[in-house]
């Protein structure tokens, strides 16, 4: 195996893990950042969109790094796309490969399943819910929960704090019961 | 005289306004910038955090972090992939963390590093479980959205958009809803 080859592959969990883990003291030295993602959607409406809402009313120009670190983002995820990616189909369990299947999901080459995520099937029920609704609560939930899995489960169980575990077990338990038992709905619309 | 007068009601007023929770649970409530620095750099300094951002992006990618499929096998309970980066990735954090406060560990400008503890609210809780149905549907949190939108899923900018909608519309609503 050559090189490309072999950094063309998907990364184990216990080198994802540390590597993610390092990005808190990284902010931490190069700013005294904490680790989070979900405000910079809070800034975009301090920014875009205040209406005078208290909870916009401030200077989103300070927390612009937070924006940046975003951007970074977009950017790192369309060099690796363009150079390293994995031409494969992911390895998935077998379970959940049969039984999405059978929901006639069986494209498993991208990231998402281009069946449920795409331009084309936006406008259908099943669409408006997973696209639309499911952003929608993304976004609703992480600023009323005060953080979403970097700002709570990364950076805010690494400072060891108590209500960022609630939070996080809140995520789980939320997400369990959706793909358990509501996606098997969802996929039948 | 005058002056004085116009500045001391500008302080005023600026002390209002931090005690209406406003600028100053930017700070509290949520996770972002709890320390905030007090040295002031031109904005192409921001570029690092770009460079970070980059390191995160490749990261997200190259460890499927962002597949809706490994967040289905992970609330599925059917593979041990995303605990296993969630947990190290916890575990690290938390090891440099505690070396940075235990060592007093300055940034590269040579500041203290804060760390500013978070209070509960029940926002936790029922905020929480909003974002986990919402996590589930669309296989991402924030930060995968954005890493979507630079491998191609174009369609997922409508996803972004939706919250950055549901984050103004809990502003809306902020005042109304249980904390």
């Amino acid at each position: 195996m050559n090189f490309l080859e072999w950094i063309k592959q998907p990364w184990p969990w216990y080198v994802a893990g540390p590597l993610i883990g390092l990005i808190v003291p990284l902010l931490l030295l190069i700013g005294n950042k904490a680790f989070g993602i979900s405000s910079s959607l809070r800034h975009v409406c301090a920014a875009c969109l205040p209406a005078n809402i208290p909870f916009f009313k401030y200077d989103w120009k300070k927390e612009i790094w937070n924006l940046f670190f975003v951007g970074g983002i977009i950017i790192g995820a369309v060099l690796v796309t363009q150079f390293f990616s994995n031409p494969n189909p992911i390895e998935l369990n077998p379970k959940l490969a049969a039984d999405l299947q059978a929901h006639g999901i069986s494209n498993f080459r991208g990231m998402v399943p281009t069946e449920l995520f795409s331009w084309n099937s936006l406008l259908t029920v099943k669409g408006i819910i997973m696209i639309v609704i499911g952003g929608f609560l993304v976004g609703f939930g992480t600023r009323y929960a005060g953080g979403c899995t970097s700002g709570h489960a990364i950076m805010g169980l690494s400072n060891l704090q108590l209500p960022s575990l609630i939070a996080t077990i809140s995520f789980m338990v939320g997400g369990f019961i959706v793909a358990n038992l509501i996606m098997p709905i969802l996929l039948k619309l | 005289m005058n002056t004085n007068t116009i500045e001391s009601v500008k302080e005023k007023k600026h002390h209002e306004f931090l005690s209406e929770n406003t600028d100053f649970e930017v700070r509290s409530m949520d996770t972002m910038c709890v320390n905030e620095s007090e040295l002031k750099h031109p904005v192409w300094h921001n570029l690092k955090y770009m460079v970070a951002g980059i390191l995160f992006g490749v990261i997200l990618i190259k460890a499927e972090v962002i597949s809706w499929f490994r967040i289905q096998e992970m609330f599925r309970l059917q593979s041990f992939h995303m605990y296993g980066v969630i947990g190290s990735a916890v575990a690290v954090g938390a090891l440099s963390v505690f070396l940075i406060k235990k060592f007093k560990i300055k940034t590269m400008y040579g500041e203290p590093i804060e760390f500013i503890s978070k209070k509960f609210n029940k926002g936790n809780i029922i905020g929480g479980l909003i974002f986990g149905f919402g996590w589930a549907i669309t296989g991402a949190c924030p930060g995968p959205l954005f890493a979507l939108i630079g491998n191609g899923a174009t369609v997922i900018i409508v996803t972004l958009f939706s919250a950055i909608v549901g984050t103004w519309v809990y502003g809306y609503f902020r005042e109304k809803l249980p904390h």
